[in-house]
C-alpha cells in the first residue's frame, strides 16, 4: 500500500509517521512535499502533527491553503482515506475536511502527557476492526486542542455518530479530570460523513512500538492499512 | 495607498482561555473592577487601491477566508479613507 506523508514546512511528526508506516507497518510509505499536487498513485494520505507555518494566524490556518491541499480534498471527496493526526487534524478541520476548530488549552498551558482515550466508532477508516470501548493510551503535544463546535452542531454530529476518540479514564469512564484541555464533550478525535477522514489530536506514531511506552497508536495504522485492504 | 483595520475576536459564545487567564491575572493585581477580558487579533493591511470601497471589500474577502475561522471566530473591518 503506498502512504503519503504530507510534509509542510514546520511538520516535525512526519519522519515518525512514515517510520511507522514503513517499518512498522511494512508499508510503502512516501514524503508528500506540500507543494506537490498528484496524489493519484497514492492509496492513503497522513497529515502528520507539527507546527505547519509556525501555526502563525491560527492552528492550520496558512497550511490549508498549501497546493497540496486542494489534491488532498479532492482525494478525500472520491473517499479515499485521510488521516490527520493532531496539527495534521488542524489542518483538516480549517480546510472544512472535518468539523470544529480547536481553542487554547482550557488551562491556556501547552500539554505534553500521555493520555487515555476510548473508542466510540469501529466504522472509520482508521478504527475498523477494533472494538467500540476499546482504551488506548497514546501522547498529546498540544497547546490548541480544545475542540469547540456550538452545542447544536455537537448534538449532530453526536446523532451522525462521527465521535470517533474521546478522552477517558484508564478503564473508559468519562471524568472531567480525564479531558485534558476541556474539549466539548471529551472529544479528541473525529470523522467526516464518509467516514473516509479521520483526525485526532493523540499522537499513535509516538506510540507504536513497545519501546515507546505503549504500541497501543499502532491499531489505528494496521486499521488504516487495513481498510485498503478491504477496498 | 489605502490601510484596513481588521479586528478578529472569538464569538461571544467561546470561552476564552486566554482572556480568561488575563482576567484572574487583573483581579489578583488588585484590579478588582475588571469584569471581563476577551483576548483578540488585529491586522493592519496596507492595500495599493484608490478606492475605499474596494479595499474594504478586499480586506473582507481577506478576513472572511484566512484572517478569521467562521467556526469560532467573528471579525470587524474599517478602512481609513
Amino acid at each position: 500500500m503506498k502512504v503519503g506523508v504530507i510534509v509542510f514546512p514546520g511538520s516535525n511528526c512526519d519522519h515518525d509517521t512514515y517510520h511507522v508506516l514503513k517499518h512498522v507497518c511494512g508499508q510503502d510509505a512516501r514524503f508528500v512535499w506540500h507543494k506537490d499536487s498528484d496524489l493519484a498513485s497514492l492509496d492513503a494520505i497522513v497529515l502528520p502533527g507539527g507546527f505547519a507555518y509556525g501555526d502563525y494566524l491560527r492552528t492550520g490556518a496558512i497550511a490549508r491553503f498549501s497546493p497540496v491541499m486542494r489534491s488532498v480534498t479532492e482525494f478525500a471527496r472520491k473517499g479515499g482515506p485521510v488521516l490527520g493526526i493532531c496539527n495534521g487534524f488542524q489542518i483538516l478541520q480549517e480546510a472544512g475536511l472535518l468539523p470544529g476548530a480547536m481553542l487554547r488549552n482550557r488551562d491556556v498551558l501547552f500539554l505534553s502527557q500521555p493520555v487515555h482515550v476510548r473508542l466510540e466508532r469501529d466504522d472509520t477508516i482508521a478504527t475498523a476492526g477494533i472494538p467500540v470501548g476499546t482504551v488506548l493510551t497514546m501522547p498529546i503535544a498540544h497547546g490548541d486542542g480544545n475542540f469547540y463546535l456550538p452545542e447544536e452542531e455537537l448534538n449532530r454530529l453526536e446523532d451522525e455518530g462521527r465521535v470517533v476518540f474521546r478522552y477517558a479514564t484508564r478503564d473508559g469512564r468519562l471524568e472531567d479530570a480525564a479531558n485534558p484541555n476541556g474539549s466539548a464533550r471529551a472529544i479528541a478525535g473525529v470523522c467526516n460523513e464518509g467516514r473516509n477522514v479521520v483526525g485526532l489530536m493523540p499522537h499513535p506514531e509516538r506510540a507504536a512500538e513497545p519501546e515507546l511506552g505503549s504500541a497501543d497508536g499502532r491499531r489505528l495504522f494496521e486499521a488504516l492499512v487495513g481498510s485498503l485492504v478491504r477496498a | 495607498m489605502l490601510r484596513a483595520q481588521v479586528y478578529v475576536s472569538l464569538k461571544k459564545s467561546v470561552f476564552d482561555p486566554q482572556g480568561k487567564a488575563i482576567h484572574d491575572a487583573l483581579r489578583s493585581m488588585g484590579y478588582s473592577s475588571v469584569a471581563e477580558v476577551r483576548q483578540g487579533k488585529f491586522f493592519e493591511i496596507a492595500l495599493e487601491v484608490g478606492d475605499v470601497a474596494r479595499a474594504r471589500e478586499i480586506a473582507e474577502e481577506i478576513a472572511r477566508k484566512v484572517l478569521s475561522n467562521p467556526v469560532i471566530e467573528s471579525f470587524r473591518v474599517e478602512v481609513e479613507g
